[in-house]
């Protein structure tokens, strides 16, 4: 889903950029703070940011895709987590993905057009011996078959 | 300048400081092989196939980031750099899909060349494709990252030599790809089409888009008359695809190719070159004499006019409203011309052969390209594209008899030519504005003050008594210099720095066009310019005004320059556009 809401940038974050406008290493501290702020970067912050910055967008998403930490969309409100770890991943990790994307008609780390569900694969989250294993809002589900996914997704539906 | 004596392979050597080991050995004629360097950029040092042994130490250098250091010996080959460079390239090759049959890059491929090189005839890796899809948005190149080999110098050449910053590499580790940022797409990036990425991509994972099938489709219907123009900086690069070398001029051979296959008229961009000195010399003279707007900017350049209409569209006043020598040929063809052969714009498919990408977006660029009544250019092709044709058509190049461009908008003159080059479009329209302003003739037409390879180049021209102030600005990079200059002046009430300014986008001019023959750097640029200002020497006018053609078609057909017609069929306006468009 391309994220179509408005964002302002929000005093907090005006002032912080203000601090740290001319500090070397600004770039990565502002868009930790604007993710504090937004829970993600929105695209138009971004943009925001070039221009109050003098940076060019490219350098921006360089920065911000380049470090996992960063969100590109609105996290859903039911965040799934698919960990891709060594041992889930020789388990079936990747079959749950597949059939996520199936389920919720969305990608990798993006959300569904109702806000409902966003979906990201995530390293290992030390329940190996679950695997393969998934968060939803932090809960854990672990030895999980394809056939298992539709009533976890069902129980967060409303 | 200092010098420093190293060895290669044992042999002495003598090289100046700050050379890399790479450009040292190629000074003995020691080819090391390299993917990611590029001489017009900094090293990067991504690929890693250059490294070297130095005598003594057990670590490996990359020669292409590596300076010589005073009394060492450089082991450039033995047989386990050559194991190591093997491996690197296998490497490489297990993340690249195996498609060179239908690469964009087939034949001319550094990754190709090398794996051929090196024998590689299996990969012992498991092979990991990326699975993006090709980005065809633009009308003038295609990015198929799933080829990229990271080398970088798309990147480096976007960002630095272009200051337009419309690819990076996004994610990282294996996930790394080349991209527009924020998930649009290149058409919607700040990309502003110059192809300068895809002159310097050693692999297929940018390029031209390729359009030889339209050309070859406008010639079998019968109902069409084609008629095909080329520019200047064709005719000193097109023989490079032929073994010969740079800055050969083949006017005359691209000419009869051209006629065999099966363009029914051709023409050169060099008549209409002059034809915007006209246009462009007598708007520049009336701004000066008028109290007009100055300086006035050139505007021939699309990848430049696209980088002004989103990056600097404070300078809109200033550009010259002249359209380009392409579209000025494009919309005398379908008007002037059609009339002569009694047809009408409709039965006649205009081509016309670029050194340039950008030229694909322009002929849809805004409504002024109609000014016919239709379309006034249907298609542009790359001088690679043409080369292509001309293979695949089994014409042996190196044995055509050279021929003459068409009548009556096929003359051109010496400033007609030196459009290809930086600096150029300058001299021709010196020449032309001084005989405007006072009335006399230009005693030295080489007009060095604006010559050379400089990034920028400002020159002072004496048009009896009068000083006009003039600058150069190519590779987009070196433009915003003088367009800062520009806004202080404004800023502060003074004067303006200049009456007139030119503008390339790429660096060397449209010799170096993205559209040109690979393998494009200084020295090839060099051969290029020299070719072009050798076809203004020998030429027997080499100022606009003194065209036979042009005197014709004023008299004829446009009137006076900056006529109503004229204004109506020659001249555009400009808009803002948003550096990013979603
Ligand atoms: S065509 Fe020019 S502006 Fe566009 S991506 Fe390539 S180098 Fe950058
Ligand atoms: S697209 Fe081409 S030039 Fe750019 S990094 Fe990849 S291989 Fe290099
Ligand atoms: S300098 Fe010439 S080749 Fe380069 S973008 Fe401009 S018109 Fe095209
Ligand atoms: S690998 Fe999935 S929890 Fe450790
Ligand atoms: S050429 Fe030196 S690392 Fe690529």
């Amino acid at each position: 889903m391309q994220t179509t809401e408005e964002y302002k940038i929000t005093d907090a974050l005006a002032a912080f950029v203000e601090e740290w406008k001319d500090k070397p290493g600004n770039l990565i501290m502002i868009l930790h703070k604007t993710q504090e702020e937004y829970g993600f970067i929105p695209r138009t912050i971004a943009i925001e940011l070039g221009r109050m910055l003098d940076v060019p967008l490219a350098k921006i998403y360089g920065v911000i895709t380049f470090y996992h930490f960063f969100k590109l969309e609105k996290p859903g409100k039911n965040q799934i987590a698919v960990c891709m770890g060594t041992a889930c991943y020789l388990k079936g990790g990747e079959d749950l993905i597949k059939e996520l994307e199936n389920l919720l008609s969305i990608g990798v780390n993006s959300t569904t057009e109702d806000g409902q569900f966003s979906l990201e694969a995530v390293r290992c989250i030390g329940c190996c011996g679950l695997a393969p294993v998934l968060t939803v809002n932090g809960e854990v589900y672990g030895k999980l078959s394809t056939d298992d996914l539709p009533a976890v997704v069902a129980k967060y539906t409303e | 300048m200092e010098m420093v004596n190293i060895k290669l392979n044992g042999k002495p050597l003598q090289v100046k400081a700050g050379t890399s080991i790479l450009k040292a050995a190629l000074t003995d004629e020691i080819k090391i092989p390299a993917l990611c360097a590029h001489d017009d950029l900094d090293a990067w040092a991504a690929c890693g196939l250059c490294v070297c042994k130095v005598e003594g130490s057990p670590k490996m250098v990359r020669a292409c980031a590596t300076e010589v250091v005073e009394g060492q010996n450089y082991i450039t080959h033995d047989p386990e750099l050559q194991e190591i460079r093997t491996t690197v390239l296998e490497m490489i090759l297990s993340n690249h899909p195996q498609e060179c049959l239908t690469c964009g890059r087939s034949n001319t491929c550094e990754l190709q060349s090398l794996a051929g090189d090196f024998g590689i005839r299996e990969i012992p890796y498991e092979m990991d494709i990326k699975d993006i899809e090709a980005d065809k948005s633009t009308p003038s190149i295609v990015l198929d990252p799933r080829k990229c080999v990271s080398c970088g110098r798309c990147a480096l050449v976007c960002q630095q030599l272009q200051n337009v910053w419309a690819l990076e590499f996004l994610e990282r580790g294996h996930k790394t790809r080349i991209a527009p940022a924020g998930g649009v797409l290149l058409n919607e990036s700040p990309c502003i089409k110059c192809g300068q990425c895809s002159a310097h991509c050693p692999v297929g994972a940018i390029y031209e888009k390729d359009e030889t099938r339209k050309f070859l489709a406008a010639v079998r219907d019968e109902s069409k008359h084609v008629s095909v123009q080329i520019a200047p900086a064709v005719r000193v690069a097109l023989g490079e695809a032929f073994g010969m070398e740079p800055g050969t001029l083949v006017t005359g051979k691209i000419y009869a190719a051209l006629r065999k296959l099966g363009a029914d008229s051709v023409f050169d961009t060099n008549f209409s070159a002059d034809l915007t000195i006209m246009e462009e010399g007598s708007e520049l003279v009336h701004r000066i004499k008028n109290g007009g707007i100055l300086p006035q900017i050139t505007s021939c350049c699309p990848a430049w006019t696209d980088y002004m209409e989103k990056y600097a569209n404070d300078m809109i006043p200033h550009f010259s409203t002249a359209k380009s020598p392409m579209m000025m040929q494009g919309v005398m063809t379908k008007t002037y011309y059609a009339d002569q052969i009694g047809t009408k714009a409709k039965d006649i498919y205009t081509v016309a052969i670029m050194p340039c990408t950008a030229k694909k977006y322009e002929i849809t660029r805004d409504d002024n390209m109609w000014a016919s009544g239709e379309q006034d250019m249907d298609l542009v092709l790359t001088t690679r594209e043409l080369a292509r044709m001309i293979k695949a058509a089994g014409i042996c190049f190196d044995c055509l008899e050279e021929e003459d461009a068409d009548s009556p908008i096929g003359a051109y003159s010496g400033a007609g030519t030196i459009f290809g080059v930086t600096g150029g479009v300058m001299e021709a329209a010196v020449r032309t504005a001084y005989k405007l302003v006072t009335d006399n003739e230009l005693e030295d037409l080489n007009v060095h003050a604006v010559r050379g390879m400089a990034g920028v180049r400002k020159g002072v021209v004496d048009f009896a008594g009068t000083d006009i102030k003039v600058a150069v600005a190519h590779g987009m990079a070196h433009v915003e210099e003088i367009l800062n200059e520009v806004r202080e002046a404004k800023a502060k009430g003074e004067e303006p720095p200049y009456h007139f300014i030119e503008v390339m986008a790429c660096r060397g001019g449209c010799i170096a066009g993205g559209g040109q023959p690979y393998n494009t750097n200084d020295t090839v640029r060099a051969q290029r310019v020299a070719g072009l200002y050798n076809d203004d020497e020998k030429s027997v006018t080499r100022r606009s005004h003194d065209n036979p053609e042009i005197a014709k078609i004023y008299k004829d057909f446009l009137g006076a320059p900056m006529s109503h017609k004229s204004h109506e069929l020659l001249h555009t306006k400009y808009q803002e556009r948003p550096i990013y468009s979603k």
